[in-house]
């Protein structure tokens, strides 16, 4: 720790602080641009110079100076730093109004128009009035793809963007071309860029040069309440903010959370909002000779009623889809409990994830921030990138900070990272147990090994042998540095671990999911916003969900449910963290929320649920299950669940991993609905299409 | 418009021939391993050069993927770097310098002449040979006024000899790169006012200063009163003053001062970290205040203890003077002065040469620094009450040095 | 004046042959082996002792820069980089250096290396001088078929000496810049510290010296550090290449005694101020980016670092630009900001924004087409670029601007009274350029 005087003030920092984080510290605030705490120093933008006493007689770019290159005083006196003195007041003064020259007169029409950093900045740092009278220069808009709108006359050139996309996400797609007052930032030939992290870009731009195309010209912030919540679209939990505006959600934006997502989210999580507008269920319906006719909640729940008095419990099933909440999931399996009904399975997929094998055997034990802690990373059956891009890019972090060895069994993939690829399929597996490659050595000796099992690699016959073998393989050199646990597996389900943590899965005799759909198996099944799978024809499909996709197509019976920001809800993501969604807007039309939805028809089928409000229902759920009670907090997987699971062994059926998903943009019915996302995988297409020639 | 662009119209690729190829190996391993992006600038140009003097995007592309950079990365090279013509130029590309000092010399006028005989800038002559753009300085400054076309520099430009270039040039006549007016280099016009002296042509340069290694070698050890070789003309005040001083300890003093303190760090345009020349802790260097190395200062002839000055054994009332205003004096060597018998600034300003010397050799590790410090000098400021920094002056007035 | 027996480039005008014969004949490489057994201490010694300061601009004593490398570690090579991007206007030394003398710079490189601990040596090049290259690498080509550098030399130093070059950029004379550029990347400088000497070229230590500085240390340790600092004047010691242009009567390149009167120079080598020295105007002493000396200040002008700087300009590469009154001194400095502009990387803010607006405003000032009102707000805002840049760059832009003002305020206030006399309405509709 190092002895800093800021402003007068004596702060104790640690020695490689920066002296724009040691100002922080003490309390002063330094304006920047160019600076972020998450990519690399570039010190360009100069809004943050201070004085130092004693130093050169011009100030310093705090960002840049680290706190041990300054020099004691002439008896050992800690460095003194000036923020507000007439030299640093004229520094932020001349640097706002270079910036500010060239700058367009857009406030009125830029999107960026009050969260604009070069406004605050201006306001507090700058001058009023300009002496500027010469033409200001204009700049070519570029096109970078659909989702990040260009207004490049407005660019300060602080390169947030380019570093980000170079660092952060691994694509080196955006540079600075040109030089001088003619510098440019754009992509090469103004290609779209590739990243599934790109709408970053539109945060980090503290002027509006970078803005969401989908969002442009749309609202104010100041019109949009703002609601915390959590994302749905893969099983990170990313924090996120809604911002709506009045019933309609405007736009997502991305939360802090350190041990999460950071600061980013995936592309599908920030635009996935206009798909909340398309393809709603907004009422029931039923069908009636072979269509779907608008009906009431009465005759909807009147059908079912029916079908389920003239159907034997073993006769009946549930599956619960990827997007639901704790809560639903907490009373579906209530209802067909109360029902007699032992087919129930949140595994659409056909994951060979259980309960039974401990919390250890399904969570991402590791967790996310514990990836950063990794020696050696083992990948199998996933691809990160598509899976869950922001855990992606905390693994290229750890890859970017040096010394870790990674290696990939299963879809060879570009993942922004270098990756050993070890093999297709589970031959590799059997090789690495068995100490054959060399990889194996780098596992058996790492300290802290992480193997990160993919949902692809879990949802076939031999599963659990492959998660045996993963098991294995993630005991590394056995020392376990304190409690490490490298066993992760990824989910990419956001209601999987919930799920898994209520026992959503087959009862005594019960059928799995798969065997539910295949044809003949029932004759009335409850499909809860379950659209990834594919029931055969013949059985009485009830469809409770929000969008009109497979399920609802499929359905005799719909009845609509609110979206993930239409409902209050406990998500519980991959690590096992349970994290509370918050509504931030009302369903449409007749749709309700699907626990009161649940509710409502246990009543009818003359089972009723004993809880009469969310509030009730949630003491029941945590009654059960109270580790879900602890927000924001992970209850650990056992060890001895692990060594069990090691020891459990099994056969390979040989067969290449394939993974869970293949077109990222497209893996959910919100997605499907959203014109964005179309766009975007159609583009994606194309690109492979091209790249395959 | 300064802004860079690339053409329009782009072939459908580019590859290099099978000598430039080679010729870009070649370059890659002048670079160590991995680092093989330190070639793009050469690659660039070598594909430029094979491309009729400006870069197609696919070369762009090609380059990147030969030294595995993004090709953005080669992108912001090209467009950063205005050597790069990344638009068709003509055969005979004419790159003006317009910097001030050619325009006092008359490039404006040159100017003229290319948009009579050529047209507007960046624009091919109709029949491909000539184009032309106004560039920036170019680094031939005595021979201005001057343009380079392709690889030449053509000097010492008049519009009408310029004229005449461009024109012989169009037609494929054969030029004379270099000066137009027949000048060797940047030699003045009309005779060299330097370099007359035939000796330094005729191979008697060679080995003649080994001499004083020689003489060092056979006097056995330094205790030269040279220091260094003589400069060949004495003629300027300074040094004549110098030479004037006679003794060792001038010429010394003047070497010592530049190296040993570093002293009068210039405050120079561009930031450079000061070396302060007042603890005891300024660079030691080598060969002065230990053993003398070869062509080194030499030291002063030890005086015998007949020369040690008047000593105290305690400081006058308890109460000593604060011997660190001493320019060149710290806590450690005032310990030592004290040790000796030094409190009073005015026992120091009373001291003889020799006493001094005497004093000096007995610094241990600090010997030396009495005379080279002007302690004497030093101590009559001080002991009339003037400030460090009086006395600092003092002394480097003392040494010649501009204060 | 300075005695052709103290001259260290002998063949500065191009007279004699550059090849190697030539060249030993001259005195290169005489005795490279004897100078590098006396060691790396020696030899950082004896070039402090010359008191050589930097000959590309900044007047960094040599000796003092070459002992901040720091001790050899493993996996960590040194570098010794030398910067011939020569572009500083008014300068053109340093091509006469790599064609004409190449093996002394080659033989200087060897032994700055030697005694920085660095067994590879880059020499880099602005792009434009390209016969200059050629020449510089056949000399390299000579010098290895001599086994005078290479991996078994007759010096028994291992030494490998490579010749690289940019292609167009001004920028890339800044020494991190340079360190940009070799790596791959734009030239565009780096935040300091960390300083070269600890993070320089591909991450390791790494000087980077100017031609001439490197050129004359054979030259400086064959004859003595005692030698060169008993040239000039204190402080200011030794030899130097003065490149003088402009309106004198014979411009040319000589090497004379550091601290000769600007008049000496001017009458003795370059046949005096055109018109005769009353018809002198004012002079740029040091390349473009110090500030200019109106006549009266060189009328007993000694040529050194610190007797410019206390006048408030600097001798930097000692180019000296010479303008007679028929000089329109408002449109030469507009030229120069036009210059920095054109080279400005466009990395910070200052320079980027502000070298493209000191330039507008002094061109509409060389007009007349501005209100004087406008002088001091340019000279503000050249206080605004300067000192709040990453590097040099933002100063070399700020100071001609503020030198004009500062000496020439009343030709600037005329031109606007002139301007405006005269001026139509029409003449205030102007199109975006």
């Amino acid at each position: 720790m190092t002895k800093i005087i800021v402003d007068g003030a004596e702060v104790d920092v640690p020695a490689e602080y920066t002296i724009l984080q040691a100002c922080e510290a003490a309390g002063a605030e330094i304006p920047r641009f160019c600076y972020h705490e998450r990519l690399s120093i570039a010190g360009n933008c100069r809004m943050c110079l201070v004085e130092v006493k004693g130093g050169p007689p011009k100030p310093v770019a705090s960002c840049a100076m680290g706190v041990r290159d300054l020099r004691p005083g002439p008896e050992g006196q800690p460095p003194v730093v000036f923020t507000k003195s007439p030299m640093v007041k004229k520094a932020r003064e001349g640097v706002m109004e270079f910036l500010l020259i060239n700058h367009p007169l857009d406030c009125p029409i830029c999107d960026q128009g009050g969260e604009c950093d070069l406004q605050d900045q201006a306001m507090a740092y700058g001058v009023s009035g300009s002496r500027f009278a010469e033409n200001k220069r204009a700049v070519e808009d570029k096109y970078i793809g659909p989702l990040v709108k260009t207004i490049m006359t407005r660019c300060i050139h602080c390169t947030r963007c380019v570093r980000f996309v170079a660092e952060v996400a691994g694509v080196s797609e955006m540079g600075a071309i040109g030089r001088g007052e003619d510098m440019e930032i754009t992509t090469y030939l103004e290609h779209a860029m590739t990243s599934e992290l790109q709408g970053n870009v539109i945060d980090l731009c503290p002027v509006g040069a970078l803005t969401s195309r989908p969002y442009e010209f749309k609202a104010r912030s100041w019109e949009l309440s703002k609601t915390e919540s959590v994302d749905v679209m893969d099983a990170l939990g990313s924090a996120i903010r809604v911002d709506a505006r009045g019933r309609e959600v405007m736009r997502i934006l991305p939360r802090m959370n350190e041990d999460v997502n950071e600061e980013w989210i995936s592309d599908k999580t920030r635009f996935i909002w206009d798909g909340l507008k398309t393809q709603r269920l907004d009422r029931p319906y039923v069908r009636e000779g072979g269509r779907l006719r608008p009906a009431t909640w009465a005759e909807a729940f009147e059908a079912i009623a029916a079908k389920a008095k003239a159907t034997s419990p073993e006769r009946v099933g549930a599956i619960a889809g990827d997007l639901s909440t704790a809560e639903e999931l907490f009373a579906l399996k209530d209802l067909m409990g109360r029902l007699g009904v032992a087919n129930l399975d949140a595994r659409q997929d056909g994951s060979v994830s259980h309960p039974s094998n401990g919390r250890a055997s399904y969570l991402f034990n590791a967790a996310i921030a514990g990836v950063e802690e990794a020696d050696a990373i083992l990948l199998i059956g996933t691809n990160p990138r598509l899976e869950a891009p922001v855990l992606n890019a905390r693994i290229r972090k750890r890859w970017r900070h040096g010394g870790v060895k990674i290696a990939l069994v299963g879809e060879r993939a570009d993942l922004t990272y270098g990756v050993d690829h070890v093999g297709a399929g589970t031959d590799s597996l059997t090789e690495l147990v068995e100490g054959k490659h060399s990889f194996a050595k780098v596992l058996s000796e790492a300290k802290r090994p992480l193997v990160i099992v993919g949902a692809g690699a879990l949802a076939r016959a031999d599963g659990l042998a492959i998660l045996s073998a993963a098991a294995k393989l993630a005991k590394g050199s056995g020392e376990g540095a304190d409690g490490w646990n490298g066993l992760s597996v990824l989910h990419s389900a956001a209601s999987r671990v919930a799920a898994l943590d209520l026992g959503v899965v087959p009862g005594e005799g019960g059928k799995t999911a798969a065997e539910m759909a295949a044809a003949g198996a029932l004759d009335l099944v409850f499909l809860l916003g379950a659209d990834e799978i594919d029931v055969a024809p013949g059985a009485f499909a009830v469809y409770v969900g929000s969008h009109g996709d497979r399920g609802a197509h499929r359905a005799d019976v719909i009845l609509p449910g609110a979206a993930y920001t239409e409902k209050s809800g406990v998500y519980v993501n991959t690590e096992g963290r349970p994290q509370m969604a918050n509504r931030a807007a009302f369903p449409p039309g007749e749709a309700r929320e699907d626990w009161a939805i649940l509710r409502a028809l246990s009543e009818r089928l003359g089972h009723k649920l004993p809880y009469d409000s969310l509030p009730q229902l949630r003491a029941a759920m945590f009654a059960k299950a109270p580790h879900l009670a602890a927000l924001d907090q992970i209850a650990a997987g056992s060890a001895a669940d692990l060594d069990a699971l090691a020891g459990l062994g099994g056969s390979f059926s040989g067969e290449a991993f394939v993974n869970a998903v293949q077109d990222f943009y497209l893996t959910n019915p919100i997605a499907r609905a959203s014109a964005v996302m179309a766009e975007m995988s159609a583009l994606r297409r194309g690109a492979v299409a091209q790249a395959a020639e | 418009m300064s802004v860079r662009r690339l053409a329009a119209e782009q072939p459908a690729d580019f590859a290099f021939t099978q000598d430039n190829l080679q010729w870009a190996e070649q370059q890659i391993a002048k670079y160590p391993e991995g680092r093989q992006a330190s070639a793009v600038i050469p690659l660039l140009w070598k594909a430029q050069e094979q491309h009729h003097g400006w870069l197609p995007e696919p070369a762009i592309r090609r380059i990147a993927e030969m030294l595995g950079m993004p090709v953005i990365r080669v992108m912001e090279v090209a467009t950063f770097y205005t050597m790069f013509n990344l638009s068709p130029v003509g055969e005979h590309f004419v790159q003006l310098c317009g910097t001030t000092p050619c325009m006092l010399r008359g490039a404006n006028a040159l100017k003229d002449v290319c948009r009579k005989v050529i047209g507007d800038e960046r624009h091919v002559s109709e029949d491909g040979k000539l184009s032309w753009l106004e560039v920036e300085c170019l680094g031939a400054c005595s021979n201005a006024p001057m343009v380079q076309i392709n690889y030449d520099y053509y000097e010492d430009l008049t519009p009408e000899n310029f004229e005449t270039l461009l024109e012989d040039l169009r037609a494929g006549r054969p030029v004379k790169t270099g000066s137009q007016t027949g000048r060797s280099c940047s030699a003045p016009e009309g005779g060299d006012t330097s370099l007359s002296d035939e000796t330094l042509y005729d191979g008697s340069m060679v080995g003649a200063w080994r001499q004083r290694f020689e003489q060092q070698a056979a006097a056995g050890d330094a205790t030269l009163a040279d220091a260094g070789g003589k400069p060949a003309d004495q003629s300027r005040p300074e040094a004549k003053a110098a030479a004037d001083k006679g003794d060792a300890e001038a010429g010394k003093a003047k070497v010592e001062a530049v190296a040993a303190t570093g002293a009068g760090e210039p405050k120079a345009p561009f930031s450079a970290p000061t070396v302060s020349g007042k603890s005891d802790d300024a660079p030691k260097v080598a060969g002065f205040a230990g053993q003398p190395a070869p062509g080194a200062v030499a030291e002063p002839e030890p005086v015998s203890d007949e020369a040690k000055p008047e000593l105290l054994t305690a400081p006058r009332e308890g109460k000593g003077d604060d011997l660190k205003m001493i320019w060149g004096v710290g806590p450690k060597l005032e310990a030592m002065l004290h040790s000796m018998g030094v409190f009073h600034f005015d026992q120091i300003a009373a001291w003889t040469d020799d006493n001094l010397r005497w004093v000096d050799q007995n610094l241990g590790s600090f010997k030396g620094r009495a005379v080279r410090e002007r302690w004497i000098v030093q101590g009559k400021v001080l002991a009339e009450g003037g400030s460090e920094q009086d006395a600092e002056d003092a002394a480097r007035r003392d040494r010649g040095e501009t204060v | 004046m300075l005695h052709d027996r103290d001259r260290i480039f002998t063949n500065l005008n191009g007279r004699h042959g550059a090849d190697l014969q030539s060249s030993l004949k001259r005195g290169a490489w005489d005795g490279t082996k004897f100078l590098l057994e006396q060691g790396k201490d020696w030899i950082i010694t004896e070039m402090k002792a010359s008191g050589l300061r930097g000959r590309g601009g900044a007047g960094f004593p040599t000796g003092l820069k070459w002992s901040f490398m720091p001790k050899p570690q493993e996996g960590r090579p040194h570098y010794l980089v030398v910067n011939a991007d020569e572009s500083e206007p008014g300068t053109c030394k340093d091509r006469e250096i790599m064609r004409n003398d190449p093996h002394l710079l080659i033989e200087g490189c060897m032994i700055a290396s030697f005694a920085m601990h660095a067994n590879a040596c880059y020499v880099y090049l602005r792009g434009e001088y390209v016969r200059e290259k050629e020449a510089l690498q056949r000399a390299v080509d000579e010098a290895y078929a001599a086994n005078l550098v290479g991996k078994n030399n007759v010096h028994g130093y291992p030494f490998d000496i490579y010749v690289h070059h940019g292609a167009g950029a001004y920028i890339c004379g800044e020494e991190t810049a340079l360190l940009e550029s070799l790596e791959g990347k734009k030239g565009m400088p780096r935040l300091k510290p960390p300083f070269p000497a600890n993070m320089g070229l591909y991450g390791c230590p790494t000087t980077v010296n100017n031609v001439e500085s490197i050129a004359v240390a054979g030259t400086i340790l064959r004859r003595g550090g005692g030698w060169f600092a008993g040239l000039g004047k204190p402080n200011n010691t030794g030899t130097k290449l003065f490149s003088i242009s402009g309106h004198v009567n014979r411009p040319c390149n000589v090497e004379e005694e550091m601290g000769i009167t600007f008049r000496e120079l001017v009458e003795k080598h370059c046949g005096g101020v055109r018109g005769g020295w009353d018809n002198l105007m004012a002079v740029i002493p040091g390349g473009s980016s110090v500030p200019l000396l109106p006549e009266h200040q060189c009328q007993d002008l000694s040529m050194d670092f610190d007797t410019l700087r206390n006048l408030k300009s600097g001798l930097g590469t000692a180019a000296v630009i010479v303008m007679d009154k028929s000089t329109d001194v408002i449109r030469a400095i507009a030229r120069l900001s036009y210059f920095y502009k054109h080279e400005s990387c466009g990395q910070c803010t200052p320079c980027r924004e502000g070298t493209g607006w000191m330039w507008r405003v002094v061109s509409r000032m060389a007009e007349g087409r501005a209100e004087k009102r406008e002088i001091d707000m340019l000279l503000e805002v050249t206080t605004q670029v300067e000192g709040h840049t990453i590097c040099a760059l933002g100063d070399a832009a700020a100071w001609p601007v503020q030198g004009l003002i500062r000496h020439y305020r009343h030709v600037i206030e005329q031109r606007i009274d002139d301007y405006t006399a005269r001026s139509t309405p029409a003449d205030h509709l102007v199109a975006a350029e």
